[in-house]
């Protein structure tokens, strides 16, 4: 008994992932490769076709989705690495205080800060159109459907995951280590560069993966902040979804985007050396 | 003997939660090229600190920091020709051994086949050679130590800093370790400052010591002189074990409870401290001339090698004896027992003459 109880402890878990990941995924996948319409009804054909058609329909959303997905988390990298290292090294006794302040906008709905972005970035709003009154800009700029305000919208929904997980990082490296190696006549910049970053790699990965993953596959700031020109795949499926009914070409175009996510990171992993990152995460 | 590292009157002040903190009060130090050098005393005694402002990683708020003569008070470390050995060695845990000792001499752009040379080298004096591709928590506590010290003097610094570095063995390999550290200092040559605050330790090692308390330094002598003479009643404290004495003395004699402590030449009040093994325990009065003091054996402790009484005189005041066992292992005197402690007049040190 004594030596199934971790078992038994973890079965309520494997349950939870079993009916609502595994058993999903399953329909989902075999929705895919139906054919038919929503009144009639949709049957099994094995049509692997659903997933050449979509790809053709929309891999230019599909290049868009990874693109921005890719813009808005490299922006994050080099917004988010600073802050999160500010924190670590520089936070002193308010660190909890500045985490807190990192996480206190998801205490607002990730849509009504979304709204609240189109609200301020609007063409006549409260910000361009003070500077447009001024004289200030040019009437005619607008950043509102523009390829520039979904990346914008997704860096500032998707930063604290950036942030936090580098923090935590940084938060393990041994300041003596840093010290250390300006002892060992590395200047602050050599130090950073050959101590301080590669411990932090592990977490500059899992804010990689944490915030391009959702990113690209996001649909709400592309809806809000795109206008019609900037549409990501994941608007595409949701329309797919729940305006056309066509259940196996969203489910075809939402496999063919996990597909195309794990080959991506795979590859990153491998770039990045996960040797090296497991190692640095293993100390 | 040309000096290696100089302090000059340094003071280092900190803010702590909105008050000034003097954790240094004004040190200055001369430590010579070649020397073992100890800085000893209790935590908070400001010797980190002190070893710190020398490595380059605290700038002193007064004073001045020399280095073979030259003002280095402002330059940063990666600057300054010492190197140090932390207390918790910070390895760099991503590389290994092997690069984690050619790091210094990588970062000083020397050529390839010196660092070769010169790591390979220097891994054979810590004897860690054919370890170089381990990782650095792959290793024992002794072996990171001496990565450490290896990571340090492959670099041939004009000084070495060490931070308490057998703080985290075990005694056996402590003591083996200061005998290792010892013999690399002689082979090297090069100056050893040495952060400490086990008395033994400091003992041991150095040609001279540096005792600290409260941020200043309370004396500054070779290990003998130090143990034999301490300055202050701190010193006499700290290092060893020792029983103060206090009174007033009139014409060379100390009158104190159940006895005379003999201070030739002493008049007035004196503070006198005698080490407990100096002392020795018996039922008979001892001879005019000698310290004699009568007191009860309130403990008999037995540590192997010798046995510690604590004799409790008439005033309740308490004296340390230890006797060596060097003929059988049974104790001269039993708890409760009514005994003479005496001392020869030479060995009754008065702080401060």
């Amino acid at each position: 008994m004594r030596r199934l109880t971790p078992y038994l402890l973890a079965l309520p878990s494997w349950m939870w992932l079993a009916i609502f990941l595994v058993v999903p995924m399953v329909a989902m996948a075999s929705v895919s490769l139906q054919t038919g319409n929503a009144i009639d009804g949709f049957a099994m054909t094995f049509s692997f076709s659903n997933y050449s058609d979509a790809l053709g329909r929309y891999s230019t959303q599909l290049l868009r989705s990874l693109l921005y997905g890719g813009m808005a988390t490299a922006a994050m990298l080099v917004i988010g690495y600073p802050v999160a290292y500010w924190i670590a090294f520089k936070g002193g006794r308010r660190k909890s205080m500045y985490l807190f302040l990192i996480l206190l906008p998801f205490f607002v709905s990730f849509v009504l800060r979304t709204i609240s972005w189109n609200f301020l970035l609007s063409d006549n709003g409260i910000l361009f159109g003070t500077l447009k009154g001024w004289g200030l800009l040019p009437d005619d700029f607008h950043v509102l459907a523009t390829a520039f305000a979904v990346v914008g919208g997704l860096t500032y929904n998707f930063l604290p995951f950036m942030i936090l997980p580098i923090y935590v990082a940084l938060e393990r490296v041994d300041p003596r280590v840093v010290e250390a190696a300006q002892d060992l006549y590395a200047t602050r910049a050599a130090a950073f560069r050959r101590v301080v970053l590669p411990l932090s790699l592990p977490g500059v990965f899992a804010g990689v993966l944490m915030t391009f993953v959702p990113a690209t596959a996001d649909p709400i700031n592309a809806a809000i902040l795109g206008g019609t020109a900037n549409t990501m795949i994941g608007n595409i499926i949701q329309t797919e979804y729940l305006t056309n009914l066509n259940y196996p070409t969203a489910s075809a175009l939402s496999f063919t985007l996990m597909a195309v996510l794990l080959v991506g990171i795979f590859v990153y992993a491998r770039a990045l050396g996960t040797e090296n990152v497991l190692e640095a995460a293993a100390r | 003997m040309t000096s290696a590292i100089e302090l000059d009157d340094v003071v280092k002040e900190y803010l702590s939660h909105g008050e000034v903190v003097q954790a240094v009060k004004g040190v200055s130090l001369d430590i010579a090229e070649g020397e073992f050098f100890s800085l000893l005393g209790p935590s908070g005694c400001g010797k980190t600190t002190t070893m710190r402002m020398i490595a380059g990683f605290e700038a002193p708020t007064k004073g001045l920091v020399k280095l073979h003569g030259q003002d280095v008070t402002n330059v940063p470390p990666n600057k300054r020709d010492v190197n140090m050995v932390f207390q918790s060695y910070a390895l760099f845990p991503h590389m290994s051994v092997w690069d984690n000792v050619a790091f210094g001499l990588k970062q000083r752009k020397t050529p390839q086949d010196e660092i070769r040379r010169r790591v390979g080298e220097m891994l054979e004096i810590v004897d860690l050679a054919g370890r170089e591709k381990r990782r650095p928590r792959e290793m024992s506590g002794g072996q990171q130590q001496r990565v450490a010290l290896a990571r340090a003097l492959v670099n041939r610094p004009r000084a070495l800093l060490l931070d308490e570095p057998l703080g985290a063995l075990d005694l056996k390999l402590r003591q083996a370790m200061q005998i290792e550290l010892k013999r690399i200092q002689r082979e090297v040559g090069i100056t050893f400052v040495y952060v400490t605050h086990d008395q033994n330790e400091a003992l041991t090692m150095s040609d001279r010591i540096a005792v600290m308390n409260d941020g200043l330094v309370e004396q500054l002598a070779g290990p003998r002189e130090i143990y034999e003479r301490p300055a202050t009643a701190f010193v006499a404290g700290f290092i060893g074990t020792s029983n103060l004495l206090t009174g007033a003395a009139t014409g060379g004699t100390l009158k104190i409870s159940g006895g005379r402590v003999m201070v030739p030449g002493q008049d007035g009040d004196v503070t006198v401290t005698v080490r407990p093994e100096k002392i020795t325990i018996g039922t008979e009065e001892p001879a005019a001339g000698l310290s004699a003091v009568r007191g009860t054996v309130a403990e008999v402790v037995y540590l192997g090698t010798y046995n510690s009484y604590a004799v409790s005189l008439a005033d309740g005041a308490e004296i340390t004896v230890f006797q060596q066992n060097a003929h059988d292992a049974t104790a001269t005197a039993e708890r409760g027992d009514s005994v003479w402690l005496s001392w020869q007049a030479q060995h009754s040190y008065v702080i401060g003459s």
